[in-house]
């Protein structure tokens, strides 16, 4: 019974999990890792508009103007991806 | 004691004659295996028809790897040759009917002459004989011609010509011998024909069956080395000359020379006789191969279970011996080349599969799959296919069979091009097998077999079957060509079916490939619509083809995809509608019937008038066929009718004047409803045809056949009326119809001999129908009820039970107060039924009578009617059980104040026995009664009979006793509970522990949000349970902590839950699966309680972890949390600014602006 249960409950668990963006894994790189947590801290601004208005009053900018430059960050909010050294 | 002189009765005692006898046949007995006549039912073979059978006779060619094959080079066996045997078959099926109308004219005008002793004139056989033999040379000589030597070869019979018997002749169909065998024969009588042309002939048919003859190695030399059992098995075998002098004297006897002429039959299955070395006596043999020997030859009862190489196998048949005889014995491998070595692990590898226990079959399985390019799927295949043919074949071998070929052929890929047609000759039969599984694992087959193989190799292995001479190989193949369709996509299999629906050739071709879009049709549904009209455009000219039969299957193949189309796509039926309606005008019979049933289909997808329009031009043809006594016709018609009669544009005023008439004066007799099918056909199309013309129309109709005195046809009318009213309701019915009605009802009721659920159906609905208009008759129906309650059988009481059951609400509704009582009296009264199934509808009608009229007034009165019930607890049926339970939760929950509390008591502990019933029906009303039983008394004395039941061996009875405490602390307040359980679960017993974490667990999932109030007092419980050794308390504390975190969010409990967390949050590294789903859970539910923030400083501890087991467990709770509140983790995330490396910059910088 309880191989059976190993085998179905918690890989399927770790299957459902792997099929959305943003979680991760034991063999993530710390790049990926933060990239999505950044990427999530600019989707919270973008919707929610307390923040929005937050941040357009600090930069000085319009509300549309902060929130398409979030928009617009998202593609790579950390930078280029670290070159893959494979030894 | 006796006196000396007295006579001695018996000098000894034994036991009686026929004990002896008893038990030498229970000696006798021990022989007789109990299996037998069940393997018989689970071979394939066994239960199927002849038809399925014809699966034996397909020849197996090899098909030629076209793309494999080098440029210019002619390959071998391709698809020319094998196009050129398949009309080479034709040919001679041809002339064989002609033969065979020959004879059959011959004797027909022999009779008519009444010279029966004559001989019929052979001249024009002979000459028809001949025709036959120089068809056959011609064929020959174009093969020579062309291909040189090749000729169609079966895989399952010897090819190495050097290795073969001496004996045996050159079996090839087209051989020389063969053809001089078979063409004279056909005009001898059967009883002059020596054995000798026997030989010569038998592998014309096709040797599916035949025992695959060893390819290198003579067989006998492996299993059969002992002189005398070499040929055959035990009971035909010839003597052998040794034998037969050992046996005979050796004077008086003389060996007589065979008469000139004579020819020795040889039989081609035979193995080749070994050289025999030694002559007579006893022989040991030695003790490897002694069991092997006997199997093979069927003489030991004990079948091998464990062989050398493979171990021990769950059985081994008799069948088996043949196909793994080589390696059924231990053999120095050094010997052998690297072929055979493969060759002999194959076999084990298969014999392990197919007759292994599933651990040894599983990783053979495997290994069988990993290995199968090395091993190649020729010597694959030429293993696997003949036990797949083999006749005594189960389903589960058969299963486990078609699983390897699938498993392989996924490996091969392309390698499997030359086994194409071999592998379809074998697998197309399950197309067709009754079972679904099997014919959803032979689609699954073809359809990874035409992957691997391509489409273009697929169209030329199987065209040569399309036209085939054999009904049963074409439907296979188009069964087979569909699956292909589906597989590689319809619109590349376009152009062939094109071309083949159109052949000139043959008419075999074009019903074949009709009958493939058929079949494409039936077996992908509205994923045909993309592709509907080509469809349609490559069968429509079948509608006037020259061939009744094709013009038949045209009309099936549009049936099939209008049926699957809709209720889209009439537009790319356009082509067609006039051939079909013209066509319905034309046929007669079986044609007239696809035609009519292709109208049938195509008619829902119409626009509304166009669909009256064309109904109406069907409708004259379809009256016309209502006269008909065909009954395939008789089944179309009326489902015609019925299509007809639920499309929009048919109006209520054409079915009433133009329908109807013809159709209850067709179908509306007794004889059909003698036949089950009629019987639901008509049922059916009535009902579809009262949607239109209204419920009085119809049941005016039918209504006073209820007296008809045939029983099956007043349950007919019982039946068309039930659904009816069912569906459309008793308002259109007047008083006139319904005095009818009811009258009529009334009589078929008391007038049914087998008492069935038809009539008490159609009672209770039609009189719920009527509601309060029944009222009138009710005095009468209720002396009916009483009258049938005291009958003498048992069926009819159960039956007025079950009626009163149903018609008590309509009574309350009609004010019948006293009749209700009345009725419930003679029920109570009857309460003493021995019969369970009566009795059980007994106590539903008085549940039911109970509820309609409550408990003040019920009568008799409660506080009769519960004692009464106490000892019906007993009862161990599951009807009785059921209804006494519900009745008397019911009373519980109304009317337990008129119930004294010792009573209630007395069933609280009959109640515990019912926690084991298997019905969770019952198990789930007794803990209910249990929730009524404690508000009604208080908790105190039933949690303490739940409690004490903690300690019982059962698990499900202490299941049952936690939720019933669960139930007990939820409708009593969980303060009333919630002590005593702290209490018990200081018990020293483990079951009872358990028992009381579990009850807590429900307590708390039950009670909600009111666990605020208990979740300090059972803190110091939990931190017991969760620091205890015993894995199941940790898990069900866990669960525990669960239910309350999820009860309590939001209601200022965190500090509490904080130190749960603590204390839940070490055993997330358990690895028993229910643990740990547990854990998970109560970790999950911590996220709502404390907040995503606190649950991710717990997981950032060990994210990057360096040992991966705690990484992967700490991802998978990140993940989970992740998933559950992503935006609301944002303000949690760690600074990781100072991690920042080159181009990378890791500041969250717009969380760092503030103003």
């Amino acid at each position: 019974m309880s191989s059976e249960l190993r085998y179905t409950a918690n890989t399927q668990l770790e299957h459902l999990h792997a099929r959305y963006t943003g979680t991760g894994h034991a063999d993530i790189a710390k790049y990926d890792w933060v990239t999505h947590q950044h990427r999530d801290t600019l989707a919270s601004i973008v919707s929610h508009p307390a923040l929005a208005s937050y941040l357009a009053i600090a930069d000085g900018e319009a509300i549309g103007r902060v929130k398409f430059e979030m928009t617009e960050r998202m593609l790579q909010p950390c930078g280029p991806p670290p070159r893959k050294d494979d030894d | 004691m006796s006196r000396s002189d007295s006579p001695r009765l018996l000098d000894s005692f034994t036991a009686p004659k026929e004990v002896l006898d008893e038990f030498a046949e229970m000696a006798e007995e021990e022989n007789v295996d109990p299996f037998a006549e069940t393997a018989k039912t689970r071979q394939i073979a066994a239960r199927q028809s002849d038809y399925h059978h014809r699966r034996f006779n397909r020849v197996a060619v090899d098909s030629a790897d076209a793309f494999g094959a080098k440029e210019g080079e002619d390959v071998e066996g391709g698809y020319k040759d094998a196009m050129r045997l398949a009309r080479l078959e034709q040919e001679e099926q041809r002339v064989q009917q002609a033969i065979e109308d020959k004879k059959r004219q011959e004797r027909e005008e022999g009779k008519m002459k009444m010279d029966l002793d004559k001989t019929p004139p052979a001249a024009e056989l002979e000459d028809v004989a001949k025709e036959l033999a120089a068809a056959k040379e011609l064929a020959l000589a174009q093969q020579h011609e062309a291909a040189g030597s090749k000729r169609k070869r079966r895989w399952d019979v010897e090819t190495n010509d050097e290795n073969k018997d001496p004996n045996q002749r050159d079996s090839g169909e087209w051989s020389k011998e063969a053809i001089e065998a078979s063409a004279p024969k056909k005009r001898r009588s059967r009883w002059d024909a020596t054995p000798a042309e026997v030989s010569a002939e038998t592998p014309k048919k096709s040797r599916w069956d035949q025992t695959p003859v060893a390819q290198d190695a003579p067989m006998t030399q492996i299993i059969m080395n002992t002189p005398g059992i070499n040929h055959d098995d035990k009971h035909n075998r010839y003597l052998s000359d040794e034998e037969l002098d050992a046996l005979l004297p050796t004077s008086g006897y003389a060996i007589v020379t065979p008469p000139p002429g004579f020819a020795p039959a040889i039989n081609p299955r035979k193995f080749m006789a070994p050289a025999v070395t030694e002559v007579g006596g006893f022989h040991i043999q030695e003790s490897s191969d002694a069991a092997a020997v006997a199997a093979a030859a069927g003489l030991a009862p004990e079948l091998p279970t464990e062989i050398p190489g493979v171990g021990n196998l769950a059985f081994f048949k008799p069948e088996d011996a043949q196909y793994f005889a080589k390696i059924l014995k231990e053999e120095d491998e050094t010997e052998l080349t690297v072929d055979e070595m493969k060759e002999r692990k194959i076999m084990r590898l298969l014999l392990k599969i197919k007759n292994g226990t599933p651990p040894v079959r599983k990783t053979a399985l495997r290994q069988i799959t990993d290995k199968a390019r090395e091993f190649g799927a020729g010597p694959l295949f030429d293993k696997i296919l003949p036990l797949l043919m083999e006749r005594t074949l189960e389903d589960q071998e058969r299963h486990l069979l078609v699983k390897v070929i699938d498993r392989v052929l996924y490996k091969l890929d392309d390698l499997v091009r030359p086994y194409v047609h071999k592998i379809l000759v074998v697998i197309e039969p399950l197309l067709i097998d009754e079972d679904y599984y099997a014919r959803v694992e032979g689609r699954e087959i073809i359809s990874n077999l035409s992957k691997a193989a391509g489409l273009a190799h697929m169209i030329s292995t199987m065209r040569p079957d399309i036209d085939h001479a054999d009904e049963y190989v074409r439907n296979t193949t188009a069964r087979a060509f569909s699956v292909v369709a589906s597989a590689l996509g319809i619109p590349s299999l376009l152009p062939f079916l094109k071309a083949v629906c159109r052949s000139k050739k043959s008419w075999q071709a074009r019903h074949t490939g009709i009958r493939i879009v058929q079949q494409i049709a039936i077996m992908m549904g509205s994923a045909v619509l993309p592709h509907l009209r080509n469809l349609i455009d490559c069968i429509s000219h079948g509608l006037t083809d020259e061939q009744q039969k094709v013009r038949t299957m045209t009309a099936l193949g549009l049936a099939a995809l209008a049926e699957a189309a809709a209720p889209y796509g009439i537009e790319s039926f356009d082509n067609v509608l006039k051939p079909l309606w013209l066509g319905i005008r034309l046929h007669r019979g079986k044609g007239l019937a696809a035609f009519l049933k292709a109208i049938g289909f195509i008619i829902p997808l119409m626009d509304p008038e166009y669909a009256s329009y064309y109904t109406k031009e069907v409708t004259v043809i379809l009256i016309r066929e209502f006269q008909t006594s065909d009954e395939e016709m008789k089944k179309i018609v009326l489902k015609v009718v019925k299509q007809c009669a639920a499309t929009e544009g048919v109006t209520p005023q054409y079915i009433k004047q133009d329908i109807l008439p013809d159709f209850f004066k067709a179908f509306w007799v007794r004889r059909m409803a003698l036949d089950r099918r009629n019987y639901r056909q008509v049922v059916e199309t009535t009902v579809e045809l009262a949607q239109k013309a209204g419920v009085s129309e119809i049941v005016g109709r039918v209504v006073n056949e209820l007296k008809d005195e045939s029983e099956p046809y007043r349950k007919m009318v019982m039946e068309t009326i039930t659904k009816v009213v069912a569906t459309l309701g008793a308002s259109d019915i007047d008083e006139r119809l319904e005095v009818r009605l009811v009258d009529g009802i009334i009589y078929s009721f008391q007038e049914q001999t087998t008492e069935d659920q038809v009539m008490l159906d159609g009672f209770g609905t039609v009189v719920n129908a009527l509601g309060i208009r029944v009222k009138p008759y009710l005095t009468q129906i209720v002396s009916t009820i009483l009258w049938r309650l005291n009958n003498k059988s048992a069926k009819v009481r159960q039956q007025a039970a079950d009626l009163t059951s149903r018609l008590a609400i309509v009574i309350k509704q009609c004010g019948e107060d006293q009749l209700l009582s009345k009725l419930g009296l003679v029920l109570f009264e009857q309460l003493g039924e021995e019969y369970p199934d009566t009795l059980g509808s007994i106590i539903a009608a008085v549940g039911a009578i109970a509820n309609v009229v409550g408990m003040t007034q019920m009568n008799p009165p409660v506080k009769d009617l519960l004692p009464r019930m106490t000892p019906i607890l007993r009862n161990r049926h599951e009807k009785v059980q059921e209804a006494s339970i519900n009745l008397i939760g019911r009373i519980a929950d109304r009317g337990a104040e008129f119930v004294p509390a010792r009573e209630w008591m007395r069933i609280c502990f009959e109640l515990l026995d019912l926690l084991k019933a298997h019905k969770k029906g019952i198990r789930r009303a007794a803990v209910n009664s249990f929730g009524y039983i404690a508000k009604s008394l208080g908790p105190q004395d039933v949690l303490s009979v739940l409690l004490t039941n903690l300690r019982v061996q059962e698990r499900q009875s202490r299941v049952c006793s936690t939720v019933a405490i669960a139930i007990v602390a939820e409708t009593c307040g969980p303060f009333t509970c919630i002590p005593a359980i702290l209490n018990e679960y200081r018990t020293a017993e483990l079951n009872v522990r358990t028992g009381c974490l579990k009850a807590l667990s429900f307590v708390f999932e039950y009670v909600g949000p009111q666990s605020a109030y208990y979740c300090d007092s059972v803190v110091t419980m939990l931190e017991d349970a969760l620091t205890d050794r015993d894995l199941v308390h940790r898990q069900t504390a866990s669960t525990i902590v669960k239910h309350l975190a999820l009860g309590v969010a939001g209601l200022g409990c965190e500090d509490s839950m904080l130190h749960l967390m603590n204390l839940v949050w070490p055993n997330c590294f358990e690895t028993s699966p229910h643990v740990i789903g547990a854990v998970m859970d109560a970790v999950e539910a911590m996220r709502v309680t404390l907040g995503p923030g606190i649950l991710l400083s717990y997981t950032l501890q060990g994210l990057f972890h360096p040992a991966r087991k705690v990484r992967e467990v700490y991802w998978r709770v990140y993940n989970a949390l992740y998933l559950g509140a992503s935006d609301a983790l944002v303000p949690f995330y760690p600074d990781l600014g100072e991690l920042s490396e080159g181009q990378n910059v890791y500041d969250r910088h717009a969380l760092q602006a503030f103003i």
